[in-house]
C-alpha cells in the first residue's frame, strides 16, 4: 500500500514556480532516491513534505496513508511520521542536544497517546544510538550543533532521526559536505533504520550515497517534475552521463 | 546665552517637598545624617523629577510616569506580616539568610540573625542611623558621587534598610537575602541600604523586591556597596513587584583592586521599574560581570540604566542584557562604559539583545563609550528581532509543537545571561522562573 502519494503538486517560493506537477508513490518500506541538477526543485519538495512556512502550494496534494497532510502544521507532520534530514543543520544556542532530543521524542509520543519515556529508557537508547553513529557523549551535552563539524552535523541529524523512529524519512542531500569515512559511519546509521515499516526518499546528487544506501526507485527531477524513473541503474547512468539531456529537455 | 528657565512644579514634585517636611522630624539619624538629608533634599528640589529632557532619563519620563506622589507607608501590621511569613519564597528552596523589610521596614521576627559567620555583622539601617553608627557614617552617601534626583530623593527620605559589613578575610557562606515585601495601600516606600565588604572578604547578597498586584505603590530603593581589594561580591536582584508599582533602585559600588564583582537584574514585575546601576572600578586587576534578564508583558516599562566608570588599570567588565518583550512592553538599556585617562588595559564588552514576541513592543538600547586611554580593548553590540523562524522550523519538524519550541528558543535567549550567576541553585530558580513565566503565556 502507498505510504505516500504526491499528486501533480506545484508549489512556489516568494512567488516563483518551483515545483510544476510533481507525481510520485512511496510504498512502505521503500527507498526512492530523488536526484538532479541544482535549480530542479529537490530541496524545495523536502520542504513542502516537511511544511516549511513560505512554500506555497498552489495546485495538487500530498496524502500520508491517503489523508492529505497540506493543512498540517510541521509538528503534526513530524509526529505523523515524516521527518526531514536538514541539508543545512541549524544551530540552536542554548539547548542541549539531550534536552532538544528529550523534548522531540516526548512531544511527539504525547501527540500520538503514547506514555512519555523514563529517563534511564530514554538515556540508554541516545547511548545507544549516539556510539554507533560515533557521537561522544560530550557533544550531547552541548547546544544542538553548535561548534559541531559539517560531518558531526549530519550525524547529529541521522542520531534524530534513529530516536524519532520516523515512518517516511527525507534525506536532503546527507551526503553533501561528508569525506568517505563521515559518508559511511552516516550511511550506516540510516541502513539500520531500514525496514517494513520505515520508508525512504533520499535526495542527492551524486551516485556516491546510494552505493552505502541503494535504493529500490530512482527519480530524475528536472524543472521542478520527474521527469524520468527507473531502478537502482538509473543512478550509475547518471553518474556517468551526467544531467545535461534532462536539463536541455523542456517541460512539454 | 542659557536661559534659565525653572519650570512649575509638578503636583507630585510638591506633594514629594511635603512628604519631606513632614517626615523629616521623624525620620532617623541627628546631626550628621539630618545635614545629609537636607542637602540630598534641595537637590531634588532643584532638579525636580527627571524628565525626557534629562539625557539619563530620556526614555523614562518619571515627570510624566509619576503623576502623583504617595505619602510614606506606615509600619507593617500583624496581617502584613502574617502575609509576608506564608509567602512562598521567590528563590526556592535555596539555602539563604534572610533578612526581611514589609513597606520599607526592617522586620526581625521575620529575619534570621542568629549565629552570625565570624567577621559579619548586620544591623538595620534605622537603628545604625538613629544611632549615628560612625561604620555607616563613614560610608553613606560617599561611596559614589553622584547627583541623580530619585537617588537624592531616597538619601533625603531614606527610612530603613540594612547594613551590613564583612571584615577583611571573612568568608560569608550562606547567601544573604534581603526580601523587599511592598506595601498593599497606595504608599511610598524609601529603604537605604551599605554593604562594606572588607579585602579579601566573600559575600552573596539576593535582593528581592515584592508587593501585592492591587496595590499601586511606588518604591525608591538604594544600595551603596563597597567591594574592597580581593573581595568577590556576587549581588543578584529579583524586581518582581506588584503589576501597578513604580519601582526605582539604583546600586552604586566602589570596587577595589583584584576583586570579583558580579551583578545580576531579574525584572518581571512592575509597572514601571527603573533600575539604575553605577559601577566604579577604583583599583587594578579586578574582573567583573554586569548582566541581566525582563521578562515583560503587558504595558511594563522598564528602564535599566548602567554606567560603567573604569578608573584603574587592567579592569575587565563583562555587560549583558536580554529582554524578552510581549504585548506592548517597552524595555530600554542605557549602557555607559567610561574608561578614564590612565585606565590603560581596561577590557570592556556590552552586548545587549531584544527578543520582540509581539508587533507593540518597543525596546530601545543606547549604548555609549567614553574613552579617554589609548590602550585599551571595549566593544559594544546590540540586536532586537523576532524569533528566528529558520529555528521555530527546524523544533517543529522534529515534531515540538509552536508553543514549546517558541518556549526552548526563549529559555536558551534568556539562558545565556542567567549562566552567569555563579550561584548554581539560584541559575536553576531563575530558568525554572522563566519556564513558569512561559508557560503561563497565551
Amino acid at each position: 500500500m502507498a505510504l505516500l502519494e504526491i499528486k501533480n503538486l506545484h508549489a512556489e517560493v516568494d512567488g516563483k514556480k518551483i515545483l510544476n506537477g510533481v507525481d510520485l508513490v512511496v510504498k512502505k518500506g521503500t527507498v526512492h532516491a530523488i536526484m538532479g541538477p541544482n535549480g530542479s526543485g529537490k530541496s524545495t519538495l523536502s520542504y513542502v513534505l516537511a511544511g516549511k512556512p513560505g512554500y506555497t502550494v498552489t495546485e495538487g496534494d500530498v496524502l500520508l496513508d491517503g489523508e492529505s497532510i497540506l493543512g498540517m502544521e510541521p509538528d503534526e507532520r513530524a509526529a505523523k511520521g515524516i521527518f526531514l534530514a536538514f541539508q543545512y543543520p541549524l544551530e540552536i544556542p542554548g539547548v542541549a542536544s539531550m534536552t532538544f532530543l528529550r523534548t522531540a521524542v516526548n512531544a511527539q509520543r504525547k501527540r500520538r497517546g503514547e506514555p512519555e519515556l523514563s529517563t534511564p529508557e530514554f538515556m540508554k537508547r541516545v547511548r545507544w544510538m549516539a556510539e554507533k553513529l560515533e557521537i561522544e557523549p560530550e557533544m550531547l551535552r552541548r547546544a544542538v550543533n553548535v561548534g559541531f563539524s559539517g560531518g558531526e552535523k549530519k550525524r547529529n541529524e541521522v542520531l534524530q532521526m534513529s530516536m524519532l523512529e520516523p515512518r517516511l524519512a527525507i534525506l536532503d542531500e546527507t551526503d553533501s559536505g561528508l569525506d568517505i569515512d563521515a559518508l559511511r559511519i552516516a550511511a550506516d546509521g540510516v541502513n539500520r533504520l531500514r525496514s517494513p515499516e520505515c520508508s525512504m526518499i533520499v535526495i542527492t546528487h551524486y551516485q556516491r550515497l546510494l552505493d552505502y544506501i541503494v535504493p529500490d526507485v530512482v527519480h530524475v527531477l528536472s524543472k521542478g517534475r520527474v521527469v524520468k524513473t527507473g531502478g537502482k541503474e538509473l543512478a550509475h547512468e547518471l553518474e556517468a552521463r551526467g544531467y545535461a539531456e534532462y536539463q536541455d529537455d523542456a517541460a512539454a | 546665552m542659557n536661559v534659565d528657565v525653572k519650570p512649575m512644579k509638578t503636583a507630585a514634585e510638591l506633594s514629594l517637598a511635603g512628604v519631606y517636611a513632614t517626615a523629616k522630624a521623624r525620620l532617623p539619624g541627628g546631626g550628621a545624617v539630618a545635614a545629609l538629608r537636607e542637602s540630598a533634599f534641595r537637590s531634588f528640589d532643584a532638579q525636580g523629577l527627571p524628565h525626557r529632557r534629562i539625557e539619563e532619563w530620556k526614555y523614562t519620563d518619571l515627570r510624566a510616569l509619576m503623576r502623583e506622589a504617595r505619602t510614606v507607608a506606615a509600619p507593617p501590621d500583624a496581617a502584613a506580616k502574617d502575609r509576608a511569613k506564608v509567602a512562598p519564597c521567590v528563590i526556592g528552596d535555596v539555602e539563604c539568610r534572610r533578612i526581611v523589610f514589609i513597606n520599607g521596614v526592617f522586620v526581625p521576627e521575620l529575619s534570621d540573625l542568629s549565629a552570625l559567620e565570624p567577621g559579619l555583622t548586620i544591623l538595620s539601617m534605622a537603628e545604625a542611623l538613629a544611632k549615628g553608627d560612625v561604620r555607616v557614617t563613614q560610608h553613606l552617601g560617599k561611596v559614589l558621587d553622584n547627583n541623580d534626583a530619585a537617588l537624592a530623593l531616597n538619601t533625603a527620605l531614606m527610612g530603613d534598610g540594612i547594613f551590613i559589613h564583612v571584615a577583611a578575610g571573612a568568608a560569608v557562606d550562606k547567601p544573604l537575602h534581603l526580601s523587599f515585601f511592598g506595601p498593599d495601600t497606595p504608599a511610598s516606600v524609601f529603604t537605604r541600604s551599605l554593604v562594606v565588604v572588607e579585602k579579601a572578604g566573600r559575600a552573596m547578597l539576593i535582593e528581592s523586591h515584592e508587593g501585592a498586584s492591587d496595590a499601586d505603590y511606588q518604591v525608591n530603593a538604594a544600595i551603596e556597596l563597597v567591594v574592597g581589594d580581593e573581595a568577590h561580591v556576587d549581588h543578584v536582584k529579583l524586581i518582581a513587584e506588584g503589576v501597578k508599582a513604580l519601582h526605582v533602585s539604583t546600586l552604586l559600588a566602589s570596587i577595589g583592586a583584584r576583586a570579583r564583582f558580579n551583578d545580576f537584574t531579574f525584572t518581571t514585575g512592575g509597572a514601571v521599574v527603573r533600575n539604575q546601576v553605577f559601577l566604579r572600578f577604583d583599583g587594578a586587576d579586578t574582573v567583573a560581570g554586569i548582566r541581566g534578564a525582563n521578562l515583560l508583558d503587558g504595558k511594563q516599562h522598564v528602564d535599566t540604566t548602567l554606567v560603567a566608570d573604569h578608573h584603574a588599570v587592567g579592569c575587565q567588565s563583562r555587560e549583558l542584557f536580554k529582554a524578552v518583550l510581549d504585548g506592548d512592553s517597552h524595555s530600554i538599556f542605557q549602557g555607559k562604559i567610561i574608561v578614564q585617562p590612565g585606565a590603560q588595559k581596561t577590557d570592556a564588552r556590552m552586548m545587549t539583545q531584544a527578543l520582540l514576541l509581539s508587533d507593540r513592543a518597543e525596546s530601545d538600547n543606547k549604548p555609549e563609550l567614553e574613552i579617554f586611554a589609548d590602550d585599551v580593548q571595549c566593544g559594544h553590540g546590540a540586536t532586537a528581532g523576532a524569533l528566528d523562524q529558520n529555528l521555530l522550523f527546524y523544533l517543529k519538524a522534529r515534531g515540538i509543537p509552536q508553543k514549546e519550541a517558541e518556549a526552548l528558543l526563549i529559555q536558551s535567549f534568556v539562558g545565556e545571561a542567567i549562566e552567569g550567576i555563579e550561584h548554581a541553585g539560584l541559575r536553576e530558580v531563575l530558568l525554572e522562573a522563566v519556564a513558569a513565566h512561559l508557560a503561563a503565556r497565551k
